[in-house]
């Protein structure tokens, strides 16, 4: 393989990696105004995510890093075309990101609800967003022969776009209700069990729809084989969940992710931005790459840096494993005072 | 569209240059607090006393407050390159997108991902892995301003790179562009500088509370009382040193600057002609705003700018007007007759920046500086051997002189990328004129983006800055008032239930039931 195709295959696991792990955090904050219908519930269900949302949307930022640094000609056609969408999307991970931190800085019951919503209004549109982006950049942009968008603001906002943003969200969402049923104890755990179940065969239909469509376009016999996994693997996560094994259905419902995106990737590769006004101006990987010399370079950086960060990634996760119940049993820490003192 | 006779250059710039120094309130802050605070856990850590698990938790809060906007801001960073500078991101794509990918890739995913184990962590984690995590985190900020700084520094001082076919740089030796001398230089100064924000907030709001509480007759003897007297000591060092660091390694800079970009040495000085020996200029008059040169007049201290440059009272130091004309000479009087200059195509090329703005942020920048290393000399002698000042304008002017170092590095920043104009990618002057890689500010903007378009996230990115600032001072101003206590009003927590030392495997089974509500303290 060379290194253009390696790199093409790292980008996509970096995005990949993001809507595995982010689609979960946006999951659980689109279903706050849904399943958190007590406060308690609320900061039960952000608790599950607390600890690492952060470093799950760092993956977003590599994943665009990594689209500069390998291919500069894909990020400069991409991001200008979506300007204003990619603003708003923005706009939405900045308020989502304040909201985190804010919400448990100040102490009334108002100051909290507000920062609640935010994180769900946020999460939402950073959802939509992300997946209206990236529906764009494997369906189809209007850009002409320099990479430059014809058209006004919006012209990059099409059905390929819609597809990506309901995609992205629906997978999220189911994603996230069955997260919360895997780390939860007590009635939200329930609950979002029952979501899930009774949402992912829906939920799953967009992604197989832009997965479906990507293969008919351009694909081949194995994308062909990844799309029925992807199919499969909805009904292994949805069987898995109806008898209670919440752990396999998440790992069968992150399966039919992977599967899903891969063949987007796959089926597109070595287009990376196809032109809607005509073929010939399609952006291929050959033509947004940089040197051999650097993709080396970086395939030094990222072999030894992306097996470290996945294991203390894992390692938090392993340590805050525990089922998160509602009601804490104990006084807080506030009361250590007297503790130490003794 | 040309509202206020602005093109999408301008727009684009001013988009740029507010929300870069808008991240920057924050990145020093959390660069250097960071710093501070992981030396406050180690000491509690080491010697068990409450006060330094109370400044722990006090700083950490206000470190973790200012940390969400540093993480919101920054990734706008992150896509702008791409959104208003999409030939920019072209013609650097060989160096500089890898640059942000590792910082992505070797920093921030340490740094998010042990800063939410050390929130988490408290009584969760054996008290020295939890020690340890938040080191790392504070490692990884440290980290990922070394390779934004070297991407930056690149753009002052490209190396490591040969033309390509299209005049695009090639990327040859990584290496060398990760060892830049200019980034060395860089790297240290802000670091430094960085450290100096720590430092101040931690003497301005130290010495108040100390006041405040000597007022109202509380004990000296407590551990609160402890809390604020250390934060006062350790902050008006830490400033004293960092100043010194940052006087020596800003040296070094303009060292370099002379050799490197020596128009914005000039125009820092706004030094018309050569003169040998150069003086340094304290205070200019004349039609600075206008960029005429020969119009300003100065009081100088002589021979000083010559040794800022070089190292001695007597070499030359170039003045604008002639570099003016050697830069005209080498890159062109006008820019081509190209479509990628946009409106400017065919214009003449000042290759002077606003001298107005680079020799007040210059000015600002070491001023500030002065200002902050004062009152940390000020607050260290006002609490000497135990003494609290009560000394009004003092303890205000401490309060306010917070605000110094972050003016310092505003300026500093706002001297360093204006003061490369016109030039995005400045030619390195070691390589021979015909291989150097260089680029107009005027060729880098997004072509296919228009000027409303820019106007629209100008507009939205300003107004969402400024309520994010309205709350985020708001935060910290009220939890600061408040002192050390919890959000309920309670005394802040010296130990931690769980908190025992290393004597818990977080691999084994769940030791009690306590791991819950040690969460639901963060949330
Ligand atoms: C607290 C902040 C602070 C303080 C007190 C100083 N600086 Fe500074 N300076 C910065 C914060 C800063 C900065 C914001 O961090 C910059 C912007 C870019 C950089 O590398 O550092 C900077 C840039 C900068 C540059 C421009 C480098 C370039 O464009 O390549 C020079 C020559 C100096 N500084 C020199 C000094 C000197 C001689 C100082 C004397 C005391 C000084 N600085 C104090
Ligand atoms: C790696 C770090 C940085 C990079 C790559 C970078 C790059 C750029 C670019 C591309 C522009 C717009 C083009 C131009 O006007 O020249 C710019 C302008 C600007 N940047 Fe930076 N910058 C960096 C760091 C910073 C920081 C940390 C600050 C300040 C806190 C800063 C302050 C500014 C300002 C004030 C402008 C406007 C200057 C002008 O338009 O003349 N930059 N920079
Ligand atoms: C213009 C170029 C810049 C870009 C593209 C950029 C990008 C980013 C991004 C994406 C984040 C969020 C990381 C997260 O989610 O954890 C961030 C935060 C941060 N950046 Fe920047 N940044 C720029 C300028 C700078 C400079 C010049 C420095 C240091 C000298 C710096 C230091 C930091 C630090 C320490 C953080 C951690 C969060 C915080 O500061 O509060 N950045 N930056």
């Amino acid at each position: 393989m060379d290194l253009q195709t390696l790199w093409f295959a790292a980008v996509a696991v970096l995005w990949i990696g993001f809507l595995l792990l982010e689609g979960f955090d946006f999951g659980v904050a689109a279903l706050l105004p849904v399943l958190g219908r007590r406060t308690a519930d609320r900061h039960l269900m952000l608790r599950t995510i607390g600890p690492v949302w952060d470093g799950n949307e760092v993956w977003l930022i590599t994943a665009a890093g990594a689209v500069f640094a390998a291919f500069p000609g894909w990020y400069a056609t991409w991001l200008p075309a979506l300007y204003l969408p990619f603003v708003l999307v923005l706009f939405g991970l900045i308020i989502r990101a304040v909201a985190f931190e804010w919400r448990h800085s100040h102490h009334t019951a108002a100051w909290d609800t507000t920062w609640t919503r935010v994180i769900t209004a946020g999460s939402l549109i950073a959802a939509l967003g992300v997946g209206a982006a990236l529906g764009a950049t494997t369906l189809g942009l209007p850009i002409d022969a320099d990479g430059n968008r014809v058209g006004g603001p919006f012209a990059g906002v099409g059905w390929s776009a819609l597809l990506g943003a309901v995609a992205v969200l629906a997978f999220s969402v189911v994603h996230g209700a069955v997260f919360l049923a895997l780390k939860t104890d007590g009635p939200i755990r329930a609950a979002a069990h029952a979501f899930a179940l009774r949402w992912a065969p829906v939920a799953a239909l967009p992604l197989l729809a832009w997965a479906g469509i990507t293969h008919l376009r351009y694909g081949t016999p194995f994308t062909a084989v990844l799309w029925l996994v992807a199919a499969l693997s909805v009904v292994v996560a949805w069987a898995r969940l109806r008898v209670g094994r919440e752990g396999q259905a998440f790992a069968a419902w992150g399966a039919m992710l992977v599967a899903a995106a891969a063949t987007i990737f796959g089926a597109a590769y070595p287009v990376v931005v196809p032109s809607t006004i005509d073929a010939a101006f399609d952006v291929t990987v050959a033509d947004a790459s940089v040197s051999d010399y650097t993709l080396t370079v970086m395939t030094w950086a990222a072999g030894i840096g992306l097996p470290v960060v996945l294991g203390y990634q894992a390692w938090t996760y392993w340590v805050f494993r525990k089922r998160l119940t509602a009601e804490p049993q104990h006084p807080g820490p506030e009361h250590a005072e007297e503790q130490v003192a003794a | 569209m040309d509202v206020l006779g602005l093109d999408t250059l301008d727009v684009a710039r001013w988009q740029f240059g507010i929300t870069t120094v808008y991240h920057f309130l924050m990145v020093p802050l959390t660069l250097g607090l960071g710093l501070l605070v992981a030396v406050m856990h180690t000491l509690w850590v080491r010697t068990n006393r409450p006060e330094w698990l109370r400044m722990t938790r006090f700083w950490g809060r206000i470190f973790l407050i200012n940390f969400a906007l540093g993480v919101a801001t920054g990734l706008v960073q992150e896509f702008q390159f791409g959104l208003a500078w999409s030939e920019y991101s072209r013609f650097v794509g060989d160096v500089f997108g890898s640059l942000l990918a590792l910082e992505a890739l070797l920093a921030f995913f340490l740094e998010s991902t042990f800063l939410g184990l050390w929130i988490f962590g408290w009584g969760r984690i054996p008290k020295k892995l939890h020690l340890a995590s938040l080191w790392a985190a504070v490692i990884g900020s440290w980290i990922s301003a070394y390779f934004i700084i070297a991407a930056n520094s690149w753009m002052q001082h490209p190396v490591g790179v040969e033309v390509g076919t299209d005049g695009r740089p090639v990327q040859v030796d990584f290496g060398a562009v990760l060892t830049n001398n200019t980034a060395l230089a860089a790297y240290s100064h802000t670091l430094a500088a960085a450290t100096m924000v720590a430092g101040a907030l931690l003497v301005g709001i130290g010495l108040w509370h100390l006041r405040k509480r000597k007022l109202a007759d509380q004990p000296v003897t407590d551990v609160d009382h402890a809390v604020w007297r250390k934060s006062v000591r350790l902050g008006g060092w830490v400033s004293l040193v960092a100043f010194v660091l940052v006087a020596v390694t800003g040296d070094f800079q303009a060292k370099l600057m002379y050799e490197q970009q020596p128009l914005k040495m000039s125009s820092a000085e706004a030094l018309c002609e050569t003169e040998a020996p150069a003086p340094f200029s304290i205070f200019a008059f004349g039609k600075l705003g206008s960029n005429e040169c020969d119009d300003v007049h100065s009081w100088t201290v002589p021979g000083l700018l010559s040794f800022l440059a070089h190292s001695d009272f007597e070499t030359a130091v170039p003045g604008v007007n002639e570099l003016q004309e050697e830069y005209a000479a080498v890159y062109g009087e006008t820019y081509p007759d190209d479509p990628s200059f946009g409106e400017r195509a065919g214009g003449e090329i000042d290759y002077t920046p606003l001298l107005a703005v680079t020799y007040w942020s210059f000015r600002l920048m070491i001023g500030m500086g002065l200002v902050s290393a004062g009152v940390a000399a000020y607050a260290l002698w006002s609490t000497r051997r135990g003494r609290v000042p009560t000394s009004r304008i003092g303890v205000y002017g401490s309060l306010l002189a917070v605000a110094a170092p972050f003016v310092a590095n505003a300026t500093g920043w706002i001297f360093t990328e204006m003061g490369r104009q016109p030039f995005v990618v400045y030619p390195n002057p070691d390589v021979p004129v015909g291989e150097q890689v260089y680029f107009f500010t005027a060729q880098a903007v997004s072509p296919g983006v228009s000027t409303g378009e820019v106007w629209t996230s100008l507009i939205g990115l300003t107004l969402v800055y400024g309520v994010l600032a309205v709350v985020e001072l708001w935060l910290i101003t009220r939890f600061v008032r408040r002192g050390i206590t919890t959000g309920d009003g309670s005394p802040t927590p010296v130990t931690l239930p769980s908190q025992r030392d290393g004597d818990d495997d977080p691999g084994g089974p769940p030791r009690d039931r306590t791991d819950d509500d040690v969460l639901s303290f963060a949330y």
